[in-house]
């Protein structure tokens, strides 16, 4: 089709300036300040070549963090995802008050994760929370029949002050979350699922699981690759929780690279080093954008 | 089996509603009542008081109506702006259009540490920072590249003959956008809205780097402001955190439909 050819700036001109402006700019930005020792606040800094990285990588908390960015990604890539897929296919067919279990499952993916934060340091909290006080009254039952365990040592269990219970704690405030986001896309890809296909594998005498395995799941593939770059990517990004619960505390147990770099940052002023780090996450990032962006690319394709 | 899973599916349901509902139940009890008996205990008094207090001495009227005012105008801002990329990307043919979209596509998967700090110095340097004027450009700009990538991939559904018939006509470009591109895309305006609505209000990360003065606090991060005036009144803490949570749950609610087009759109489609 014959169109003007300055037809298309005109349209894209605004969009793209605020875009270059505040997203591919900064992008590229922080790449050269991670060679900087700007704080924050001079209006010059200084060129320290690769002094950031030697630094970080020689940094304990920078290993504790990363290595718990893992175990996060970890957890999602496996629990939550199985989860969210199992209720899909169940909550599938036809099943009596469906909207009402799936709401359930979906509400937490409205709240903010503030919301979500405080709400589970409330829920963690030893004296006050739901779970130790629910602990407390299930020790006090077996105690009454005649096991020997101490009510009150259920209010001494530091969820989120146990430094070998804290990031698992928050993980799971976070796996709550995001359960219902899994279950969402899977409930899509599955109204795309060839029912043919199905039909005929019942035909053939194929057991749920075998329909399963081979007809349903090589379907979702797409679905299934779109939920494991988001998912990987929300676990590296992971922020608002490890903030408001812990600070990454206690003794940097439950600390992740997005947290260890705000604190660098915006606590201690160091800008560059923040920098270093947000580079490395980045770097390990790309690898699933570009997953992500070949899959674009495909479909563009076809 | 079936028996057992439908079983198992509404046991995790109520495990899931669980948390809501016993913060509820939390919210109108007295922390005296609440550290004193635990949670499992018959409530001595109950009252909506913790909600009173927070709303006015933990200033959430304060934070709720600046989320508003950095909320909306973002959202106006970011669906008016890739509305535009995303008809010039589907409408017209050259030869930036591919990388262009890939661009908008690369940019939505970010972790927005690697844009924080140069972020935080352009405000500073526009004389923006500790204003809203700061988190709605921010907002507006970033969500471009979902927005686009939405957008484009609705309008691409809709035949290009309705344009076409109004190029014969001789329409100029703008008025086509406006009078066809527009009002045919509403649909996916309305899932968009209802989807970024619940992220620029629920976002804490960019409020507190882009923001110093507490009065200008969008909820989310006057919430942590809140924990720290009222440490350990968990109930009021709790009372709070609720109330921030409303908007966007009767967003949720209201608009349920549209809010989960709106994430599989992202995903499942294009």
């Amino acid at each position: 089709m014959r169109h003007h050819p300055l037809a298309p700036l005109s349209f894209l001109l605004l969009p793209l300036a605020l875009y270059a402006v505040w997203v591919i700019y900064p992008t590229f930005a922080t790449l050269t300040l991670a060679f900087t020792n700007w704080d924050g606040i001079s209006p010059t800094s200084e060129w320290v070549g690769l002094a950031n990285f030697e630094r970080l990588f020689a940094d304990r908390i920078f290993w504790m963090s990363l290595s718990n960015n893992l175990r996060w990604v970890a957890v999602f890539i496996t629990i939550p995802t199985a989860l969210g897929l199992t209720l899909a296919l169940a909550l599938n067919r036809n099943v009596r008050f469906d909207r009402f279990l799936k709401i359930a499952y979906y509400l937490p993916m409205v709240l903010a994760f503030v919301v979500i934060a405080l709400l589970w340091a409330w829920i963690y909290h030893p004296r006050q929370g739901l779970i130790n006080s629910t602990l407390f009254h299930l020790y006090g039952f077996l105690q009454s029949l005649g096991f020997d365990v101490n009510p009150l040592a259920a209010r001494r269990i530091g969820w989120l002050g146990d430094p070998n219970l804290a990031m698992w704690s928050i993980i799971a405030a976070a796996s709550w979350q995001h359960v219902g986001y899994v279950m969402i896309l899977y409930l899509a890809g599955l109204k795309t699922v060839n029912t043919e296909l199905l039909d005929a594998g019942q035909v053939d005498g194929a057991s749920p699981w075998q329909l399963f395995r081979y007809v349903t799941f090589p379907q979702l593939a797409p679905v299934t690759t779109i939920v494991l770059v988001i998912t990987v990517i929300q676990s590296l990004r992971a922020f608002d929780l490890v903030y408001v619960m812990t600070r990454g505390g206690p003794f940097n147990s439950s600390n992740v690279l997005a947290n260890f770099m705000y604190i660098e940052a915006f606590l201690n002023y160091n800008m560059g080093y923040a920098a270093a780090i947000a580079v490395v996450l980045f770097l390990i990032s790309i690898g699933f954008i570009a997953v992500y962006l070949y899959r674009v690319v495909q479909q563009e394709e076809r | 089996m079936r028996r057992l899973v439908l079983i198992a599916v509404w046991a995790g349901a109520l495990l899931w509603l669980f948390p809501i509902a016993g913060a509820f139940v939390t919210s109108l009890r007295t922390q005296q009542d609440i550290s004193a008996h635990g949670f499992w205990s018959i409530p001595r008094e109950i009252s909506f008081r913790n909600y009173a207090a927070a709303w006015e001495r933990g200033r959430v009227s304060r934070y709720m109506a600046n989320s508003f005012i950095i909320t909306i105008p973002s959202i106006i801002g970011m669906l008016a702006l890739s509305s535009m990329s995303a008809y010039a990307l589907v409408r017209f043919r050259f030869r930036l259009n591919r990388p262009l979209y890939f661009l908008f596509v690369a940019g939505m998967l970010l972790p927005f540490q690697i844009l924080m700090l140069p972020v935080f110095r352009l405000t500073n340097q526009l004389g923006l920072y500790n204003t809203h004027l700061a988190l709605i450009l921010f907002h507006t700009a970033f969500q471009i590249g979902f927005c686009t990538f939405v957008l484009r991939n609705f309008m691409r559904t809709i035949p290009m003959s309705l344009f076409e018939s109004a190029v014969i006509d001789g329409a100029r470009e703008w008025t086509i956008y406006r009078r066809i591109g527009l009002p045919l895309i509403l649909p996916a305006f309305a899932a968009l809205a209802t989807l970024e609505f619940t992220w620029v209000f629920n976002d804490y990360l960019w409020a507190i780097v882009l923001l110093s003065s507490d009065r200008l606090r969008p909820v989310t991060a006057g919430l942590s402001t809140l924990q720290g005036q009222f440490v350990n009144d968990w109930p009021l803490i709790v009372s709070g955190s609720l109330l921030a949570a409303v908007p966007t749950l009767i967003v949720f609610f209201a608009l349920q439909r549209y809010f989960i087009e709106g994430l599989t759109m992202g995903a499942t489609k294009g």
